[in-house]
């Protein structure tokens, strides 16, 4: 444990990842203080450029740029992690019975999973939103439909790989159960690679929630950085700032899990790092 | 005497700072003759497979490096060469073979290709030309009908043809030396004994000097006409083959003899007739479907398990001996229950262990237990030794305490300190893995022990110590065995009774020294002919039978 | 061997058919959670249709007969391509698409060969000169580019080349009243193309150039590279001749598994660049709440990424001879 913290802490460009996160979800937390009134609510003159009464400007209805920023951090973050965390429960739990099981139920469970990875998962996750409505609630429902497939099958190919170690064969030959087996035996010896994938999927939910809030796919009563963004398209040539920083919180926020997720790639199987 | 082709003078090779010794070889000076094999042998971690690789220039990576010594060939100091000038020798003559064609071939690209690709970089000659040479090495290394090899891709050969197309591509371009590392070892005791005469065959026919690195001693007294024996980096032993085989000057090298188990078995232990079966395996049958799918397509079925029939008296001990592919191995799992058999009964002591199943099944599951082949594949990593021994006995309702004193006993009993309990897995060596595994298995006092090749992944001195363990704690606790093994070396020295299996069936079966005495059946008897040294083994002293405790 | 090959062809067109009724169950499993019943939104909930045309929908998708019967009905409609009529156009749904299917292959087809290229070139570049100064600059643009939102990064270039430098269109595929013909008709659309198409790209571009570069790594250790060297190989022969070969494998199957990933980033991109394609048909139907042009345009999206993915399946047979043994 501490030889994995310490291969980390060696990582700097993951280290420079968890500054970034750690930033981002303080501001998160802080926004309800920092911008007590609505991000909706107009706080003066439209297309106000940054730095000239807010920080980041004023966007076309005069809403404060900056509080927008600060509330979408919340939204976003909420909504990929929790998306990402029902997306990781479904994909261990079908790679896992594919993968432990094996036979007909794997065939059927992996030719499945297949089709969901080759259907164009972004316009199904449109879909979805746009016959359930748009709300918090659907746009996790619809995020987390879309990215389980290479949970599980990574969760599968572990699995299989496990179920036919010998320590596993000999847990069999003890009189153990399957789900003690499970529990006990692969799970743990597979945490790291769920660990590493689970978290390069918060990235990737957070990129398909901002592309969603972005086509107008969103919840109407919370600010999200896609929708600040999307609503700012329309006068990008007068007021740029509504949609760069916006963009450049999207950006550095994924950018920074990704680093963190290869850092804890890197630490967790540390056999791989030399290459 | 022949002239040296390559000299190694005092070399030294350096491993990464932080490895467990700072040399992989270190000051070592030998010759390599025209027209002779040398066999440089040792056991994992001697440093043969670097001090190959020096000749050729190639070391796994850039922190693995010469550090003191020449090579020369014919006076050039290679370790001196340019990059440019070594591949100009590579090929044309020094060649490499290694020990896993199937890795060593490039998976998508055809055999032909690959072995003209040598020509080509070593000044091409006329593309018809090269396809002529390459038919002619093909049929020089005896692979039937040229013309198709040289078109397959390496997944349409068998191992042996594989191996055959590699010394191809070695000796495409008539190099003067040829460096062997450790080409049969991957390979069946038959292929073995085939690919074997190959290279001598092409070795005499050419007069190359051949190194061949090798752990095998059998393999040794077959083909070597001088031998170099390394120990942790060092040449322990340089000289004749004659002479270091019949009267080894260093101790070391005495011990590594010593180890090898002979091919003559012990005399028989006692007369197991008059006891009772304790497994009676009855028709049992398996088969694997592969390549089915959704929508047909060729599926192919292979028969692994074919009518098997056989009995194992109280105490007594069974070897299952066969070739990869034999079915032993899925013997082994059906007869544990790990794998469904498709039809057939597995009788244990009074019980149809076929019969079960659910919570009877999981509850009778301790009465067979199985020691595994892998010692690194075998202990879960994430668990500490001693609840891993405790598992099973816990799981059968044993109280906490007296299982983790029971796990202490235990290891004491296989030769591990007690305090072993509170470590994990990979604090342990090789062979030390085994003798944990080994514990765990007599944790559930089983009434079956189940061997599925427990000393083929050792090296042969760790071999010798697991093999009298097993021998040691099968007479004190009169336990029954079922040994699975490829070995026939090791088959002769634990067990009572011999079957020998091809293709799933089982083509003879009979006590220990009537078989190795006399095999009935044709397969035992190529099988038995095709175990390398045992000319050699038969002239040296049989080793001492007696178990040390 | 070519026989096998083409018994391999066969059973993947074969694998495709249950994939597409997945989807097409998916359709009808989407139609039954929407609000109102499948002829309201068969109809597009605008009360644009009359009431006798709904009596008659509701007859021909059996609303009045248990769900199964619905379903099978529906799958024989679309079956026989029937995919219904949008009354927000006025035509029917499959004669939309098929208007709108050459824009987006165009530019599907160019991202996936640009990407896939690119990364493949760039991948290789990397590898070469690991942990040198291009191997972290490839790795630093990666990195980037693949945590960049494609609409955000679409909307910057067309900041920075449209608006301030002039030097691309902001959208469409043609300069509206021009009405170009021929040569300069093709160059017209490829001007128009570039903005897109990189945007895209860059996204896809990251993520085959990490794949490459870490598959090169990984074959780089194989046994075979050291027979390549003792053979005499020098390293620029290995790495076109033996490596490159076996490293491509699994991008190119990731270039499979990302075509509908692709085609879902090609909406976004459509609706920034309003690139007349199926994306932005499906962001104008989402306003309109036209849901079954939605599912429409899903159901050929998806038809669309099968055919990419029989298309790479078909590649990787004739790049890996194994393949014949499955």
């Amino acid at each position: 444990m501490r030889e994995i913290f310490r291969r980390f802490a060696r990582n700097r460009p993951a280290l420079a990842g968890v500054a970034v996160l750690l930033a981002v979800a303080a501001l998160a937390l802080l926004a309800p203080a920092l911008y007590p009134h609505s991000p909706f609510e107009m706080v003066g003159k439209p297309f106000e450029p940054p730095l000239a009464s807010t920080l980041l400007g004023t966007d076309q209805l005069g809403r404060d740029v900056t509080a927008a920023v600060a509330h979408g951090a919340r939204v976003t973050l909420l909504i990929g992690l929790v998306a990402t965390f029902i997306a990781i429960l479904l994909g261990v739990t079908l790679g896992g019975i594919a993968g432990y099981f094996g036979g007909w139920v794997d065939t059927l469970l992996m030719r499945l999973t297949e089709i969901f990875q080759t259907i164009p998962f972004f316009l199904f996750a449109i879909l979805l939103v746009a016959v359930l409505t748009p709300s918090v609630g659907s746009v996790v429902f619809a995020i987390a439909v879309v990215s389980w497939p290479p949970m599980a099958r990574l969760v599968r190919g572990e699995f299989l790989s496990m179920r036919n170690r010998e320590f596993v064969q000999a847990c069999v030959a003890m009189g153990m159960g399957h789900w003690r087996i499970i529990l006990r035996h692969i799970l743990p010896n597979s945490l790291s690679a769920i660990i590493v994938t689970g978290s390069l999927m918060v990235a990737t939910a957070i990129l398909i929630e901002s592309g969603l809030s972005f086509l107008g796919l969103t919840d109407p009563n919370v600010m999200s950085w896609g929708f600040i963004i999307g609503s700012g398209r329309t006068v990008l040539r007068t007021a740029w700032w509504v949609i760069v920083m916006p963009g450049i919180a999207i950006l550095l926020t994924v950018m920074a899990i990704n680093l963190v997720g290869e850092g804890l790639n890197d630490a967790l199987n540390p056999r791989l790092k030399h290459l | 005497m022949a002239l040296p082709v390559v000299v190694v003078d005092s070399l030294t090779v350096d491993l990464p700072p932080q490895g467990e010794r700072p040399h992989a070889v270190e000051d070592i000076s030998l010759e390599l003759r025209a027209n002779e094999i040398l066999c440089v042998v040792g056991e994992s971690g001697s440093g043969k497979s670097i001090l190959a690789r020096s000749i050729m220039g190639l070391f796994p990576s850039p922190q693995v490096r010469a550090s003191a010594g020449r090579v020369l060939l014919h006076g050039e100091n290679l370790l001196a060469a340019s990059p440019a000038r070594m591949r100009e020798i590579r090929g044309t003559r020094v060649a490499m073979i290694f020990q896993e064609p199937m890795t060593a071939l490039n998976p998508v690209l055809s055999i032909g290709r690959q072995i003209e690709e040598v020509i080509e970089v070593h000044g091409a000659s006329a593309p018809a030309q090269r396809r002529r040479r390459v038919l002619d090495i093909l049929a020089a290394v005896h692979l039937p009908d040229p013309e198709r090899i040289a078109h397959a891709y390496p997944h349409q050969l068998s191992g042996g043809q594989r191996q055959r197309a590699m010394i191809a591509m070695a000796l495409v371009l008539g190099p003067e030396c040829l460096i062997a590392d450790e080409p049969t070892t991957a390979l069946d005791v038959t292929t073995q004994a085939q690919i074997l005469k190959l290279i001598r065959e092409v070795q005499r026919d050419r007069g190359t000097a051949v190194m061949f690195i090798t752990h095998d001693f059998g393999v040794v007294s077959e083909i070597a006409d001088r031998i170099a024996v390394m120990q942790s980096g060092r040449l322990v032993e340089l000289g004749e083959a004659q002479q270091v085989l019949g009267a080894p000057a260093h101790p070391y090298t005495r011990a590594l003899l010593e180890a090898v188990p002979g091919l003559r078995p012990p005399p028989a232990r006692a007369d197991f007739h008059a006891r009772p079966t304790l497994l009676a395996v009855d028709s049992l049958h398996k088969s694997f479907r592969s390549g089915g799918r959704l929508f047909g397509g060729g599926v192919r079925v292979v028969h692994a398990v074919k009518e098997v029939t056989l009995c194992i008296r109280q105490g007594e001990t069974l070897g299952v001996v066969g070739e990869s592919g034999s079915g032993k191995s899925t013997l082994a799992r059906c007869v544990s229950r790990l794998v469904e058999p498709d039809a057939g009964k597995v009788i244990v002591g009074a019980t149809d262990f076929t019969a079960l199943s659910g919570g009877a099944l999981r509850a009778f599951r301790k009465k067979v237990q199985l020691v595994f082949q892998d010692p690194y594949g075998s202990l879960d990593p994430r668990q500490k030794v001693g609840a891993m021994i405790a598992e099973g006995p816990l799981l059968h309702g044993e109280d906490p305490g007296r299982a983790r004193a029971r796990a202490a006993e235990l290891l004491e009993l296989v030769g591990l300190d007690s305090r072993a309990a509170g470590r994990y897995p990979h604090e342990f060596s090789g062979g030390q893995r085994q003798r944990i595994g080994i514990a765990r298995a007599l944790a559930l006092e089983p009434d079956l022990l189940i061997a599925d090749e427990p000393v083929s992944a050792l090296d042969v001195s760790v071999q010798a110590q697991v093999l009298r363990l097993l021998a040691d704690i099968r007479d004190r606790l009169g336990l029954t065995m079922l040994f699975i093994t490829h070995d026939l070396r090791v088959a002769a020295q634990v067990c009572d009774t011999i079957a020998v299996m091809r293709a799933g069936e089982i083509v003879e079966q009979g006590p220990s020294e009537r078989i190795f005495a006399a095999p009935r059946h044709p397969y035992t008897r190529e099988l038995f002919s095709a175990v390398p040294g045992q000319h050699w083994t038969a002239r040296a002293a049989p080793p001492d039978p007696s178990p040390v405790g | 061997m070519l026989i096998a090959k083409l018994r391999f062809a066969g059973r993947r067109v074969l694998l495709a058919a249950p994939t597409l009724l997945v989807i097409v169950v998916l359709n009808f499993g989407l139609l039954q959670l929407a609000p109102g019943d499948a002829a309201d939104v068969l109809a597009g909930e605008a009360g644009a249709a009359t009431p006798e045309y709904m009596v008659q929908l509701r007859q021909k998708f059996g609303l009045d007969q248990p769900v199964y019967v619905q379903l099978a009905k529906y799958v024989g409609n679309i079956a026989s391509f029937d995919l219904g009529y949008s009354f927000r156009h006025n035509q029917p749904v499959a004669q939309l698409i098929v208007a709108r299917l050459g824009p987006t292959l165009l530019l599907m087809v160019t991202v996936l060969l640009l990407a896939v290229g690119a990364g493949v070139l760039m991948g290789a570049l990397a590898a070469r000169h690991l942990n040198r100064w291009q191997d972290n600059v490839i790795s630093l643009v990666a990195v980037l580019t693949y945590a960049t939102p494609v609409f955000w990064a679409g909307l910057m270039l067309i900041v920075v080349f449209s608006v301030k430098l002039g030097w691309f269109p902001t959208s469409g595929m043609e300069a509206v009243a021009a009405f170009h013909t021929g040569w300069t008709r093709i160059a017209d659309i490829a001007h128009h193309l570039v903005l897109p198409a990189v945007t895209l790209t860059l996204f896809y571009l990251a993520l085959y150039t990490r794949l490459m570069r870490a598959s090169i790594i990984e074959q780089s250790t194989m046994d075979y590279v050291t027979t390549a060297r003792a053979k005499g190989l020098n390293e620029r022969q290995i790495l076109l001749w033996h490596v490159l070969r076996n490293a491509c494998l699994p991008v190119l199957t990731m270039a499979g598994v990302q075509a509908g990933a692709l085609l879902g980033g090609a909406v976004v991109v459509e609706t920034v660049f309003a690139w007349p394609g199926l994306g932005l048909l499906a962001y104008d139907s989402l306003f309109a709440r036209d849901l079954n042009l939605l599912l429409g345009i899903f159901f050929v999206s998806a038809c669309l990424v099968v055919a990419v993915n029989l298309a790479v399946d078909m590649l990787y047979a004739l790049l890996d001879p194994r393949i014949e043994l499955r």
